[in-house]
């Protein structure tokens, strides 16, 4: 039986659970003067918690169990030569015996009975049904799928039988329990606090599934690449990645990538900060409330483009834009007209996330001077000082440690975004400090080491996961410092 | 002394208002500050004006596609010369369904069947895909077979491209892609009404191609479909019951602290990370299957679950507490309270925010990158464990080809990817104003 009709059945159930201790106790409630002390549904939530909840978790706990035991089992019933003597050889062992016991499901009885001959005669039956199984596979291995499909047949039927057990079980006792002083209410909203606090550890679980994944990866990778090579190395050469073939592993220095990603968040913060801060200034304190309502969306809908529409504007439309004012200028002052900005530049990435980042600034720091109290303006308008005085002089100052946390969330956004600098900025690492060449960029480099086919014990592949803590750890400092002090900045005026 | 003081200070005594206080500069600066203000704003809707017009103009005409209709001779000597076909059904699958459409047109354009050069570049007008719809025209229609019937062909990308006028020809011939010849015979056929544009519906059903004239987005349009309603049906119910607990029941203690502060980071974490945390959970450890868009809606899940959070949180801190008040009044239990009466009453505000999440989702692209979603996917997926594509990976895919037609389809997906993205942000201030109520 599978999981997702056992699935069902129990939640059956539990429905049925729900729908008989609910009539039940209606019933009852007329029929006698006894009070209840819960409504009758709530007895029913009970009795369907009760049948349902216990269900899962045994499914749950089996699940999980079956997997790690019956693979077990079949490794220690597999010799040791055939097994192999290190960890990495079993690991291939026991890959090809669950790639044939996967293979051995799709076969029929008659095929069956043939394939148990051993490998010979396994192997063009699976390749029939598209299973390929590696070259050294033998004869053992054929048997341990056999072994293995067995348990597994076993374990399915027991789990079966187990779970509706317990359903029913666990429901029985909940019928049991059924009278007028029993708290249903307060048992069922037990669960469903309980429930409400696993769905707000989520995001909690997340966090630590970031962390705990990256941090595995990468210390995979440092087993092959010294920390200090990757942190401080100023060459990035990865290579292919060659079967086996560790020891040719290329150079992994992040200096470069890095100096790109900030290199293009500078340029981008360049453009987005004064045309976003100007922006924000205009809108909160000049705008009148018919431009305001027709300008602040206009401008949010920049930030709901989403990331990789403003990449292909900057291939298709900036880049050759500015290539070809790059060949108009050199043109006037050398008569040479070749360009100097290449299509995929600094230039041309960092200036399109600047357009994407304006939304950011501006709403960020529209909330930011509108907070700054009536009081401060009017004292300072009241003595004289014109409209833009009092903006220099006085809201902006006061402002200030919002608006830089704000442009320090803004800055984060531009280190860890990816589209644009995949299609735009180019992918040879390098350092340079001509803006109108091409850098590469952490996150380029995360989505090329890991996009096509992968094997995951190559340099080549964990340095993705190296990068991304990089990131994560640059990207997280950031707002963890922007969020600090735009918090202390609000508790001054509040 | 005081004729004194006064025959130094002889024009402030006359005339004070005059006296230079720099008003003027002031004056001169205000109005430089404000057309600061002013620009800055025109400049960021310029942007947004050249992005999306940008995107139209060149994506408007990946909305037609240039077929051709002529009569096609099925003819037997060339779909089956040996009459074998009822033995073996591999004959009417490996006929040379090419040469039918090229014989129609030299048919049609009168050219001389005998020029080996010509009669090969008139075959070159149709698009590669001829072979496949010929093929399923006859095999659904076995009794075409002899007979001579018009039928619609798609013409190839480079034809399209010339006839949407993409194909600068002036460019000098043995610099373009596209012949004279090629241009008159195209010229005569639109004459003639054998060639003409229409509504192109293979941009929204066909799977992945490595021709401009039939790659579509169906695939990918199902793979979204499939990771929204994953998304929807996960964060939704979690991040509504993570919010009331943080809003309604959690004691203001340390973990509440370090949850809430969890969240707020994990809304500005890039999301290229949880590409990475997709990759490494939920594909090298749980086992499931690359490409897949149930992995993406998962990936995606853990994306949007903070803004969800934040904006439902939102939602329920401006239900006020009389409210609350009022419920407990009468009786009803703190639960009670929250699911009988605060919580229909956040409900819009709770629904603007998960559209625009989901908006948020759709739109996504690095992460699924990550997760193997760049695939050449022909057939659709039958489930969300099936490999599939995703409207902006699509996109991201297409933007990488180099030929001219493949912008053009890549402008038309943008512009319906935005289409989405505009209905749901539509339909989410719809909702807010018309459900949004003030206390």
């Amino acid at each position: 039986m599978s999981i997702f009709l056992l699935v069902t059945i129990v939640c059956v159930l539990g429905v049925v659970g729900y729908v008989l201790a609910r009539s039940r106790v209606s019933g009852l409630e007329t029929d006698s003067s006894v009070s209840y002390h819960s409504r009758p549904g709530y007895h029913g939530m009970h009795m369907a918690i009760a049948t349902v909840l216990p269900a899962l978790l045994v499914l749950a706990v089996w699940a999980i169990s079956s997997q790690v035991v019956i693979g077990n089992v079949v490794k220690s019933s597999i010799s040791q030569e055939v097994l192999g003597d290190s960890a990495a050889r079993e690991g291939l062992t026991m890959g090809i015996v669950s790639s044939i016991s996967r293979g051995l499901t799709l076969l029929n009885a008659e095929e069956l009975k043939q394939a148990a001959n051993g490998i010979d005669a396994a192997r063009p039956l699976l390749a029939a049904k598209g299973v390929a199984i590696a070259t050294d596979a033998s004869d053992p291995m054929v048997t341990a799928a056999f072994r293995y499909n067995g348990l597994e047949q076993t374990s399915t039927f027991w789990r079966s039988i187990v779970v509706i057990l317990a359903a029913l079980v666990c429901g029985g006792w909940a019928w049991t329990q059924l009278g007028a002083r029993v708290k249903a209410r307060n048992r069922v909203e037990g669960v469903v606090l309980g429930l409400l606090i696993l769905a707000s550890s989520i995001a909690i679980l997340t966090t630590i599934g970031i962390v705990l994944s990256m941090i595995r990866e990468t210390g995979r990778f440092f087993a092959s690449v010294p920390p200090l090579e990757f942190f401080f190395g100023t060459v990035w050469d990865p290579r292919f990645a060659a079967a086996g073939a560790t020891e040719s592993a290329g150079q992994f220095g992040l200096l470069p990538l890095l100096a790109g990603t900030l290199y293009i968040a500078l340029v981008a913060m360049l453009v987005a900060v004064p045309i976003g801060l100007f922006a924000a200034v205009y809108m909160a304190e000049y705008a009148g409330p018919k431009l305001r309502s027709v300008a602040k969306p206009l401008l949010e809908v920049l930030a709901g483009i989403p990331t990789i529409v403003y990449g292909f504007f900057a291939v298709v439309t900036v880049g050759p834009f500015l290539r070809d004012l790059s060949a108009q200028i050199s043109g006037i002052f050398t008569g040479d007209a070749s360009s100097f900005i290449q299509a995929q530049s600094v230039l041309t990435a960092g200036a399109v996330m600047g357009i994407m980042l304006i939304p950011f600034v501006s709403s960020l720091s529209d909330d930011i001077i509108t907070a700054v109290p009536r009081a401060m303006r009017d004292g300072s308008l009241g003595l004289g000082a014109t409209r833009s005085e009092t903006i220099k002089r006085v809201i902006l100052p006061a402002a200030l440690p919002g608006i830089v946390g704000a442009l320090l969330l803004t800055a984060s956004r531009a280190i860890g975004e990816t589209m644009i600098v995949v299609l735009a900025a180019g992918v040879a690492a390098r350092l340079t400090i001509n803006p109108f060449e091409p850098m590469t960029t952490v996150t380029v480099k995360i989505v090329s080491q890991l996009t096509g086919d992968l094997e995951f014990n190559s340099p080549q592949t964990l340095v993705a996961f190296a990068l991304g803590i990089t990131l994560f750890v640059l990207t997280l400092g950031l707002n963890i410092y922007a969020l600090y002090v735009v918090r202390k900045y609000r508790e001054q005026y509040e | 002394m005081t004729d004194a003081t006064i025959s130094a200070t002889p024009i402030d005594a006359a005339s004070p208002r005059r006296r230079d206080i720099g008003l003027k500069k002031r004056y001169a600066a205000e109005r430089r500050f404000r057309f600061y203000g002013q620009a800055a704003i025109f400049l960021g809707i310029l942007f947004l004006a050249i992005l999306l017009w940008t995107v139209v103009s060149k994506g408007v005409g990946a909305f037609q596609q240039t077929m051709i209709t002529v009569p096609v001779e099925f003819a037997q000597s060339v779909i089956d010369p040996k009459d074998k076909r009822a033995e073996d059904p591999n004959v009417l699958l490996m006929a040379n369904y090419p040469l039918l459409a090229r014989n129609a047109l030299v048919q049609a354009l009168g050219v001389d069947p005998d020029d080996k050069k010509a009669v090969k570049a008139v075959g070159g007008l149709v698009s590669d895909s001829s072979r496949v719809e010929l093929r399923n025209y006859v095999m659904e229609n076995p009794d075409v077979i002899g007979k001579t019937i018009p039928v619609t062909m798609t013409a190839n990308g480079l034809v399209d491209s010339t006839l949407k006028g993409h194909i600068d020809l002036k460019v000098p011939e043995e610099r373009r892609q596209v012949s004279d010849q090629e241009v008159a015979w195209i010229n005569q056929l639109v004459d003639d009404g054998i060639m003409q544009k229409q509504f192109n519906t293979g941009i929204f059903v066909n799977g992945a191609s490595s021709r401009a004239e039939t790659a579509g987005m169906g695939v990918a349009i199902i793979g979204s479909f499939y990771m929204m309603a994953i998304v929807l049906v996960l964060a939704l119910p979690i991040g509504v019951a993570a919010s009331i607990y943080l809003e309604e029941f959690a004691p203001k203690n340390r973990w509440t602290d370090v949850i809430e502060v969890n969240i707020n980071n994990l809304a500005a974490v890039p999301s290229i990370v949880f590409g990475l945390l997709g990759l490494a959970v939920f594909i090298n450890f749980m086992g499931l299957p690359r490409s897949a868009s149930l992995v993406g809606g998962l990936v995606l899940t853990l994306m949007t679950l903070p803004t969800i959070i934040i904006a439902t949180r939102a939602a329920l801190k401006a239900v006020p507490p009389s409210i609350r008040s009022a419920a407990l009044g009468i009786g009803a239990s703190k639960m009670q309270m929250v699911f009988h009466h605060v919580l229909p009453l956040a409900a819009p505000g709770i629904l603007t925010g998960t559209i625009i999440g989901l908006a948020q989702a759709l739109g996504e692209t690095a992460p699924l990158l990550l997760i193997g979603m760049v695939a050449f996917v022909v057939d659709y997926p039958a489930t969300p464990m099936d490999p599939a594509t995703a409207l902006p990976v699509q996109i991201f895919m297409w933007a990488n080809e180099a030929e001219r037609a493949f912008v053009e389809r890549t402008s038309g997906a943008i512009i319906i990817l935005l289409l989405f993205l505009a209905a749901m942000n539509i339909a989410a201030i719809i909702l807010r104003r018309k459900f949004e109520r003030r206390w």
